[in-house]
């Protein structure tokens, strides 16, 4: 499959302050990938780079076949651009913006389908200033859609919305990707890399520090906790690098859950014990998300 | 879509889309066009109801001097500020992001500012003639529509070049005013330079506005003799034009400041 979007050793620093250092990656035509990290770990710049409002001081960027920063019109006619917080007309209608944007791109999608789309129709001729935030997250994204375009760039589409407001984004999102469109993501959210992204990439300080799905982010940073109380906990055996006992609970952190809790059970019944109050709990996103950052700090002061 | 006769279109849209804007911010309405129009009903009241020679009354000086003062306004002062607010809004960003090319976008708040110049000229011209017994004279009225295009080009360049030097949306409206109301003052437009000292005459020749001002003013002028238009006013408001249009070519950013 082609890629819409290739970078190989991008670098963008600010004085001193490296933005990034080195980031290589691709994004396949049709595909959602989600870049992931921490405010200030750069993703905004490597965004901004890619929809050439930022020169890089280097490495090789090919989008839809465009460099961004010389790409110019023909580029832009074929990118969609929701970025935060950016400013519009506010005494312009809902309709008005659409109408006013889409009227440079050579392909421009009817006013009325845009506005159904991101269900604003009962504001479509209301006043901008009239909207609540969401409600105008969601005029910017029939914004970024005006010009039908082939990639579209989403910077933190749901930061600062509340759980209603991100489900309800979610699904549009999701709506984009059923129509083909190739989308560049960013977000500080671990559950809406994982929800909306084919594939992650997750960065820190300016460097990638994962990549992968969102089950083999998982997977392979995965440490399932088994937990259980028992009176007596003598002669348990050595799973992964349990038991840990404190009192009477006992905790192993395993990971062949399926292998170790076999043993596990086995043992138990084999000697009539019961494990009291087991628990098997896969850890959160938010776990492996903090492992995968932390790692990345131990790996630096190594250096 | 390419070449200029497919982007006239885009043009027109821009211009009438800043056009609405414009209409729909009381606040800026008000500052460009009413105030003026407010400062020629008050000094025609309070100077102008009996004849200054022949015929003709206060208004007949003072109106097309307010109506540089609103066309200045509406492109200098208002266009920079405008500029500069929808920059610090990330409107501009959010343009750059689009296919329409940036010259369409400016274009587009110039022309719009222009029009809001043509209006007011039209409105200023309209009151006295119909309250304060300004009489129309067409004679050099071609000197006239030729200061006031140079007039709104340096105008206009100037106000982006304020734009492009000060980065900060608050504190162009004061940078704007702090030039265009001393320069207003140093230029006739309130007062008579009759009996103003030579530094101030001196003074008030560098700047473009006196030079916009006067060939405009004495286009109207029935006792006006000689010449209306000096070349020094045409050289000078051109080096204006010239040093505005460099300025804003080499310095104007359409990033809201401060985004890292």
């Amino acid at each position: 499959m082609a890629s819409a979007i290739r970078v190989k050793n991008l670098v963008k620093t600010y004085g001193e302050v490296t933005a990034l250092g080195g980031v290589s990656f691709a994004v396949d035509e049709g595909e959602v990938l989600a870049l992931l990290g921490p405010n200030g770990a750069g993703k905004t710049t490597a965004v901004e780079i890619l929809e050439g409002y930022r020169q890089a001081d280097s490495g090789e960027i090919d989008v839809l076949g465009f460099r961004p920063t010389a790409g110019g019109r023909a580029f832009r006619d074929r990118i969609g651009i929701v970025l935060q917080e950016t400013g519009i007309e506010l005494v312009l209608t809902v309709r008005e913006v659409i109408e006013l944007y889409g009227v440079s791109y050579s392909r421009r999608r009817p006013a009325d389908e845009l506005i159904s789309l991101v269900g604003l129709e009962e504001k479509a001729d209301a006043r901008i200033k009239t909207l609540s935030g969401g409600q105008r997250r969601r005029l910017d994204l029939a914004l970024g859609l005006v010009g039908d375009p082939d990639l579209v760039f989403l910077d933190e589409p749901t930061t600062g919305f509340d759980p209603a407001a991100r489900r309800k984004s979610w699904e549009l999102v999701e709506g984009l990707t059923a129509l083909g469109k190739t989308i560049l993501l960013t977000t500080h959210y671990l559950d809406e890399a994982q929800h909306l992204a084919d594939r992650i990439v997750v960065l820190n300080e300016g460097r990638i520090v994962a990549e992968g799905t969102p089950q083999s982010l998982g997977s392979a940073q995965a440490v399932t906790t088994v937990r259980f109380r028992m009176a007596d906990p003598a002669g348990l055996p050595a799973l992964g690098d349990g038991p840990d006992i404190e009192d009477n609970l006992v905790t192993y952190r395993v990971t062949q859950p399926t292998a170790d809790l076999y043993s596990l059970t086995r043992w138990a019944v084999e000697r009539g014990v019961e494990l009291a109050d087991l628990e098997v709990t896969r850890p959160s996103l938010e776990d492996i998300y903090l492992d995968i950052m932390d790692q990345a700090d131990n790996e630096r002061r190594q250096e | 879509m390419t070449g200029l006769r497919a982007d006239l279109p885009l043009l027109w849209r821009q211009i009438r889309s800043q056009n609405r804007t414009f209409w729909r911010t009381p606040v800026a309405a008000f500052f460009t066009l009413a105030l003026p129009v407010f400062f020629l009903v008050l000094f025609s009241v309070l100077f102008g109801s009996a004849e200054v020679a022949e015929g003709y009354r206060f208004s007949q000086f003072f109106a097309p001097a307010m109506a540089v003062f609103a066309a200045g306004s509406a492109t200098f002062t208002s266009l920079s500020i405008g500029t500069a607010l929808a920059r610090d809004q990330g409107i501009l960003k959010r343009v750059r992001g689009t296919p329409l090319p940036p010259w369409i976008y400016m274009s587009g708040r110039i022309g719009s500012a222009v029009w809001i110049a043509v209006v007011s000229v039209v409105v200023m011209f309209s009151v006295a003639w119909a309250l304060f017994g300004f009489v129309m004279l067409w004679d050099n009225l071609g000197v006239a529509l030729l200061m006031f295009v140079l007039g709104m080009a340096t105008f206009s360049a100037l106000g982006l070049s304020v734009c492009a030097v000060v980065k900060n949306a608050d504190s162009v409206p004061a940078v704007a005013n702090a030039f265009f109301l001393p320069m207003a003052f140093i230029s006739g437009i309130f007062i008579p330079l009759d009996d103003a000292p030579g530094w101030l005459l001196v003074l008030g020749d560098v700047f473009p506005l006196k030079h916009f001002a006067e060939p405009f003013g004495d286009s109207f002028n029935p006792f006006h003799t000689g010449q209306v238009l000096g070349w020094e006013n045409l050289a000078i408001m051109s080096a204006w034009l010239v040093l505005g249009l460099i300025i804003t070519i080499r310095f104007f950013s359409w990033d809201p400041k401060g985004s890292g």
